[in-house]
């Protein structure tokens, strides 16, 4: 079992508030994936038996949304915002500068494994641009030298 | 920083205070007053005739009427009947929801409270796009306050009606924002969009007759039941009354948030509210109403910030976030922008919409890169008019407008990259 016990209680804590098992795919899916980093097959398989479906039926969900990974992560995952809105206040300058400065490209890794960069679209900031997600956290209103110290303070 | 609107309106007027999030501050200022009046004194059908009355227009981009939309909900189900509240605003230039949630989800949620009452539903799914995490984490606490005052629930403040609220976090997908792909998604599949009819009042989450509204559409509703439908035509125009928040972002001098009545005139905004455009740039155009909604030129922006208006300008509302760019920008990387996001989005349902945002974004970079032909630009429009109107769902639409008003006004930028065999814009923001 990959899936722990806590986790396990928080899934079905979710499936008793909707009138479908499956309604609670989503929010299971996030649960793993903060207890385990990403959803691997084993995951799935385990995910599939909760909810009476086939683990082929969680990973083409897994596959459809940006936000769920289906093989291992680095630590943190850091997103510059290149949309419009931001690259109209110098987003790509932003980006390049990360990428410089961790020595990936985008959408790359950093070799320590501790951070993924790339860009995304839209994230809800645009008047607070350019600005980047930092796992779960807005860094926003960036210039290139606080982007730097941020991305450098995570561990 | 404090994200509050530069000018606020009853929507937005106490979001500088932070007890306005809590429970407590937002009965201080009168909260939960109205769903009091309405759970108690009105009956739904009162509720619903006074929202038609108000002219309440859905504010998540289509802008149909809200009073409307509630009575296609069966008053006799044999079932559960739904609302579901749409958090997954993620229209490029838009921010309003986020702030709505992050400083007044109490407000919201005496929306939904009311809206609740009005089509008897007995649940509602809000669905948060999943990257906004601060602002779920408030909705979370204001739903927990909520129930624990009895306002979610059984039996809620006393009467016979039970509602409960429950959130649901996405997990980045734009189309969950079209009502029926996040329909999908609630219901934990991929955010394909649903043919239609059936519509979901018929056949919405889970199967239920269920009705989807946004996060601005639900807070203006206390509004209207506390001051009445006359005191909410006060503001806007006759046919597009009440606030809205506009979101002003690119090349201005204060970028931010503007709750104006509808019908406020996009020049105004602009160069009054947001300050012009900075560094001594001339304006050269904007997008008034997120990235779906065609581009005006600087010299078509003496236009009221309402549909019946600014469909004579061949645009519209959409959520009103309104991007501005100055005469340094490239039209044809703002173009390269807009295509990529939709290709990059599409669902693939649909062939017109998953080989025409492809197509579109294809031809646009070849011209940026120097390497179109003059063809190409009847070529991008030829594929535009094939993706318009083709589709499940308004998404190939919605990536087809924006090319097509970049066409309209800004022809010359890509004659000028065809004719050159480079981009003729070196000053403008980088790709």
């Amino acid at each position: 079992m990959v899936i722990s016990p806590e986790a396990r209680a928080r899934i079905d804590a979710e499936i008793a508030q909707y009138p479908q098992r499956r309604g609670a795919l989503l929010p299971a899916l996030h649960i793993v994936q903060s207890e385990l980093g990403h959803v691997a097959p084993e995951a799935a398989r385990e995910l599939a038996e909760i909810f009476g479906i086939r683990p082929i039926d969680v990973m083409e969900v897994v596959s459809f949304y940006n936000m769920f990974y289906a093989t291992p992560q680095p630590r943190h995952h850091v997103y510059v915002c290149t949309n419009l809105p931001c690259s109209l206040r110098g987003a790509r300058g932003l980006l390049r500068g990360l990428e410089e400065h961790l020595g990936v490209d985008d959408h790359g890794n950093t070799g320590d494994g501790r951070i993924h960069l790339g860009h995304e679209e839209c994230l809800g900031a645009c008047a607070y641009a350019p600005m980047m997600r930092v796992d779960e956290r807005y860094c926003e209103d960036l210039d290139l030298e606080q982007a730097r110290r941020i991305v450098d303070a995570l561990e | 920083m404090l994200k509050v609107p530069h000018v606020t309106g009853y929507l937005s007027e106490h979001f500088a205070d932070d007890a306005f999030a809590t429970l407590e501050g937002y009965e201080s200022k009168g909260g939960y007053e109205a769903a009091r009046t309405a759970l108690k004194k009105m009956t739904p059908a009162e509720v619903i005739d006074l929202v038609k009355r108000a002219g309440l227009q859905g504010r998540g981009g289509a802008g149909f009427s809200t009073g409307l939309k509630w009575s296609f909900m069966p008053v006799q189900s044999d079932g559960p009947k739904y609302l579901v509240c749409n958090a997954d605003e993620s229209e490029p230039g838009s921010f309003k929801d986020r702030i709505l949630l992050e400083r007044g989800s109490h407000q919201m949620l005496e929306g939904i409270l009311i809206a609740a009452w009005a089509t008897g539903a007995e649940k509602t799914f809000v669905y948060v796009r999943g990257e906004y995490a601060y602002p779920a984490q408030q909705l979370e606490r204001a739903i927990e306050e909520a129930r624990a005052k009895g306002y979610l629930g059984n039996k809620v403040m006393g009467t016979k009606f039970s509602h409960d609220v429950v959130l649901q976090r996405g997990a980045g997908a734009y189309i969950c924002g079209e009502e029926t792909g996040l329909l999908e998604s609630l219901e934990g599949k991929k955010g394909m969009p649903r043919k239609k009819p059936p519509f979901p009042a018929q056949f919405g989450a889970f199967g239920r007759p269920t009705t989807v509204n946004n996060v601005e559409t639900f807070s203006h509703v206390p509004h209207i039941v506390r001051r009445g439908a006359e005191w909410f035509r006060g503001f806007g125009t006759e046919k597009s009354p009440g606030t809205t928040l506009f979101g002003v972002s690119g090349n201005v001098v204060r970028p931010g948030l503007y709750e104006l009545p509808l019908g406020t005139r996009l020049d105004e905004i602009v160069f009054q509210h947001a300050g012009g455009v900075p560094n001594g740039r001339q304006l050269k155009g904007v997008i008034p109403g997120g990235m779906s909604m065609p581009i005006l030129p600087a010299g078509q922006i003496d236009v009221p910030m309402a549909n019946e208006f600014l469909r004579e300008r061949k645009t519209m509302l959409g959520t009103g976030g309104i991007m501005v760019m100055d005469d340094t920008c490239c039209m044809v990387r703002v173009a390269e922008i807009i295509t990529y996001f939709f290709r990059d989005e599409s669902c693939g349902q649909c062939t017109q919409c998953r080989e025409g945002t492809g197509w579109l974004h294809k031809i646009v970079s070849r011209i940026e890169r120097g390497a179109g032909e003059k063809a190409d630009l009847d070529v991008l429009l030829d594929v535009a008019a094939k993706m318009e109107g083709q589709t499940i769902c308004a998404f190939a639409d919605a990536a087809a407008w924006p090319v097509q008003g970049l066409l309209r006004h800004f022809r010359a930028d890509f004659e000028e990259h065809v004719h050159q065999g480079r981009c003729p814009f070196p000053a403008s923001f980088e790709l």
